[in-house]
């Protein structure tokens, strides 16, 4: 149902592993990005060059999304946003390359991003207020707390379903819709689809880390 | 194998159904942000990033009706207790 060839899968068949191709192809999005971090902080010059200048336009994006959104406050969580949205936008766009396959299109590499935030929501929560972190759950009247306890509950339960199913539905649902058009009209017709690939990458990765850095500025801020 | 027919059929209409919510859930959030730009074009950056997310949000619901419908067709947990009915 996706790619009709993957490199790395036929890598890992000559290797005779199992490892699946999310894996793999997440392993890939890491090398690249590793790659491209320890080359361009290698080489800082106060001229920038090229890549230099593209990398500090993207940082400095990112850390002004992050200031706007977080206040002054968020900035120490400013490794962990800016990851999330170069893992997931480039993995993203990976899948518009013949051959690679985006790892956001397997429910489980979502999974693992969505439970990071979630845990994390509730680790900065517990270090920043204490044992008082539980008025977040209670609500403004202590009457109805029990109530409010059990809807909060579900409502942060919720957060990592919709966050890992949104990320995986467009993506897959992407590569459904450019596989069925392949299949009727294999000239022409799917570059439309792959432009709107490019836009909905994009706004993914965008809404993945705006919605992380929300979560994360709603467990830093005082229970109201 | 009628089962299987209707497997696709509840696909097909979820989706649809599904589609149809969603279509105007988001046609009513843009028309609200054109209308603001029109009355406020400073604030059209703003009014972008907000309707982005609200859209991510709404569209959300259509990708849980995706999701079940691809379950329905692709990975029935139904499917080898049909067989086994089917094959009796």
């Amino acid at each position: 149902m996706t790619h009709p060839f993957l490199f790395l899968q036929w890598l890992e068949a000559q290797l005779h592993t199992h490892v699946g191709e999310h894996v793999t192809y997440a392993w890939l999005v890491m090398l690249i990005l590793i790659a491209v971090a320890f080359v361009v902080s290698r080489g800082i010059k106060m001229i920038p060059g090229t890549l230099q200048n593209l990398m500090e336009s993207v940082i400095g994006g990112i850390e002004g999304l992050l200031v706007e959104t977080m206040g002054p406050k968020g900035k120490a969580y400013f490794p962990l946003i800016a990851t999330f949205a170069l893992f997931i936008l480039v993995s993203n766009l990976i899948g518009l390359v013949p051959g690679l396959y985006p790892p956001t299109a397997n429910l489980n590499t979502n999974a693992a991003l969505a439970l990071t935030v979630f845990a994390m929501t509730h680790i900065i929560g517990v270090k920043e207020h204490g044992i008082s972190y539980l008025k977040h759950f209670m609500g403004p009247v202590l009457v109805l707390a029990p109530l409010v306890f059990v809807i909060e509950i579900i409502g942060h339960i919720a957060r990592p379903l919709s966050l890992s199913l949104r990320l995986f539905g467009n993506m897959y649902g992407h590569e459904i819709v450019l596989m069925i058009f392949f299949a009727l009209v294999p000239l022409f017709l799917p570059i439309p689809m792959m432009l709107m690939g490019v836009l909905v990458a994009f706004i993914q990765a965008f809404v993945f880390t705006l919605l992380a850095m929300i979560y994360i500025a709603g467990a830093l801020e005082e229970a109201h | 194998m009628t089962f299987f027919a209707w497997c696709v059929l509840a696909a097909g209409l979820g989706m649809g159904l599904g589609s149809v919510g969603t279509g105007i859930g988001q046609g009513i959030a843009i028309r609200s942000a054109c209308e603001g730009v029109a009355r406020n074009p400073n604030a059209s950056g703003k009014i972008l990033t907000t309707m982005m997310i609200g859209l991510a949000m709404v569209e959300s619901l259509a990708i849980y009706v995706f999701v079940v419908c691809m379950i329905i067709l692709f990975a029935n947990p139904f499917t080898a207790q049909v067989m086994e009915l089917a094959s009796k």
